[in-house]
């Protein structure tokens, strides 16, 4: 008997690894020391457990340990990464190099440099959701101080073809960082073969707990970046405030499995993601897959199905967490920007659903989600006046409809 | 965002979904709303030779408090006379769903649906009494 509700949200935040949990309940309980307390046992030990984790995440991207800055999660790595070289660079020029799809931690952190005088391209992206080396070549100018273009998006799953992009950006000798979130930990990445000289990584996306992440900060050649927390001068003067131990020690356990069960596991989940793949698609007409075909992560499945509201599916299948790209939920009622970058139309981008299998998820539970799914779209399209009007060859297109 | 429980109630168990004929004169259609927006009702009402709704079906493309919305609409209605009916105002239908304000705007286009499927009924009987040479454009949002 399944476990209901059944979480497949993996690509908003995953479970704790009860390995992870393991690790840190020491250092939640007796192992309370201050790691910057050079005077005492208690903050040897603290120091200890966090030298421990900062090679196990270095060891994960192919990095050294003294690269790893420790932030509270990926939107402050975001932050620091950008504005961090903006104003460390500031004299060199003023220009960025974005994508559309990236995560709001980099688009607004971006806007608010451009409100402060810097200039910021943002890369369109195919169908796919890609960019491509040459348009990265393309935008880069001799104001062009750093490119900034994720690993893998958030929402449809499309992997960037980071490695020829680096290739690009180094010719040049300029900076780039790269938003790995949704990758690493899912799919092998090393720093030197991505060319890349800082990446942003959270731990609640890997097993690990929330409120930890790290900014990976290359040394050789040496990357410089303004902090933009001051105070005690921890993490090399990059990022000042205690350290979150307990944290700290969850996310190198969390990484340190990573690393082990990495390929197996997208191995895994990329078979279930296209069990499911194929039995929407096998079931249910009127359905586009967003995102790459092949370069996504194993685990993601980004759906559109037509003239089935998104939120009214998730109301439908309540018993599954997934999320949607229609914003019906916020206030502007704009649905995703990413399916809207991909040139998916507003019609169908309120009609997506985003499943994101886990570590934890296993084969029942799919087949669960197929059935489920299936006849909850055909009782929704029942009662869906577009699938009738559809289903009777009116062209929606050439409707003249009020907008609201 | 969680859901109020007659949202909830409408929304597992709608009422009245379904098509009417089109076609037929004392049949009136409203289709509001646009796919772009995320939300298209589609209101039928069949009104009796005395003015009153014998009937009324909805299909609706939205989400759940759209769906909500457009099934409490078909409810309440049945058994009005056309004028009663045209006096239901969206207050009244975000209230009796306990509708969040980011919400409300499901509730303007369900009391919309209503005065569309009545405008369509009432120019369809005006082209009944006129001479029938030339029906006006009534497919337009059909």
């Amino acid at each position: 008997m399944l476990k209901l509700p059944i979480y497949m949200d993996n690509n908003a935040t995953t479970p704790l690894d009860p390995r992870v949990l393991d690790a840190m309940m020491p250092y939640l309980t007796t192992e309370f020391g201050n790691a910057a307390s050079r005077s005492h046992a208690f903050g040897w030990k603290a120091e200890e457990a966090v030298q421990k984790a900062r090679e196990q995440i270095a060891s994960l991207i192919g990095g050294n340990e003294k690269e790893i800055v420790f932030t509270s999660g990926a939107t402050e790595s975001d932050n620091l990464a950008i504005k961090g070289v903006a104003e460390f660079y500031r004299e060199k020029g003023n220009h960025l190099v974005t994508t559309r799809t990236e995560h709001k931690a980099v688009l607004d952190t971006c806007k608010r440099l451009e409100r402060q005088g810097f200039e910021v391209t943002y890369l369109d992206v195919d169908k796919d959701g890609r960019v491509s080396p040459e348009q990265v070549r393309n935008a880069i100018t001799d104001k062009t101080i750093l490119v900034s273009i994720m690993f893998a998006n958030n929402e449809i799953g499309t992997v960037q073809p980071i490695a020829e992009i680096g290739a690009v950006v180094k010719e040049r000798g300029i900076l780039f960082h790269s938003d790995a979130v949704q990758g690493i930990g899912k799919l092998p990445f090393d720093v030197e073969q991505m060319k890349v000289d800082l990446i942003s990584i959270s731990a609640h996306k890997f097993y690990g707990p929330k409120g930890i992440g790290a900014l990976w900060v290359r040394r050789k050649p040496r990357v410089r970046i303004a902090p933009i927390i001051d105070g005690g001068g921890h993490e090399r003067g990059m990022r000042s405030g205690t350290l979150n131990v307990p944290a700290i020690v969850g996310f190198g356990a969390a990484a340190e499995i990573a690393e082990r069960e990495m390929v197996e596991e997208g191995l895994r989940t990329g078979k279930l993601r296209q069990k499911l793949q194929d039995y929407l698609f096998s079931h249910l007409d009127h359905l586009e897959l967003n995102g790459h075909p092949e370069h996504r992560l194993p685990g993601n499945l980004n759906v559109s199905f037509a003239y089935v509201e998104g939120e009214a599916l998730m109301m439908a299948i309540k018993n599954v967490a997934v999320s949607s790209g229609s914003a019906c939920t916020s206030a502007s009622l704009e649905p995703s920007y990413v399916l809207r970058a991909c040139g998916v139309s507003e019609d169908l981008a309120h009609t997506s659903i985003r499943f994101g299998i886990g570590r934890f998820n296993t084969e029942a539970e799919v087949d669960f989600v197929g059935k489920y799914v299936v006849d909850q779209v055909n009782k929704l399209r029942a009662m869906s006046p577009l699938y009738e009007m559809a289903k009777e060859g009116i062209d929606l297109s050439k409707i003249e409809w009020a907008a609201h | 965002m969680a859901y109020g429980d007659k949202v909830l109630d409408h929304y597992e168990n709608p009422r009245n979904v379904g098509t009417l004929d089109k076609a037929d004169p004392n049949v009136g259609t409203g289709l509001v709303g646009a796919p772009a927006c995320g939300d298209v009702m589609r209101l039928q009402v069949k009104i009796g030779d005395d003015g009153r709704i014998e009937d009324a079906k909805f299909k609706t493309f939205g989400c759940g408090s759209a769906i909500a919305s457009s099934s409490l609409v078909t409810e309440w209605v049945k058994g009005k006379s056309v004028d009663e009916a045209l006096t239901i105002k969206n207050t009244q239908i975000a209230q009796e769903l306990s509708l969040p304000p980011v919400k409300i705007h499901c509730s303007v286009l369900a009391e919309d649906a209503i005065k569309a499927a009545i405008t369509d009924w009432k120019k369809k009987r005006a082209a009944k009494q006129q001479p029938a040479e030339e029906r006006p454009a009534e497919r337009r949002a059909e």
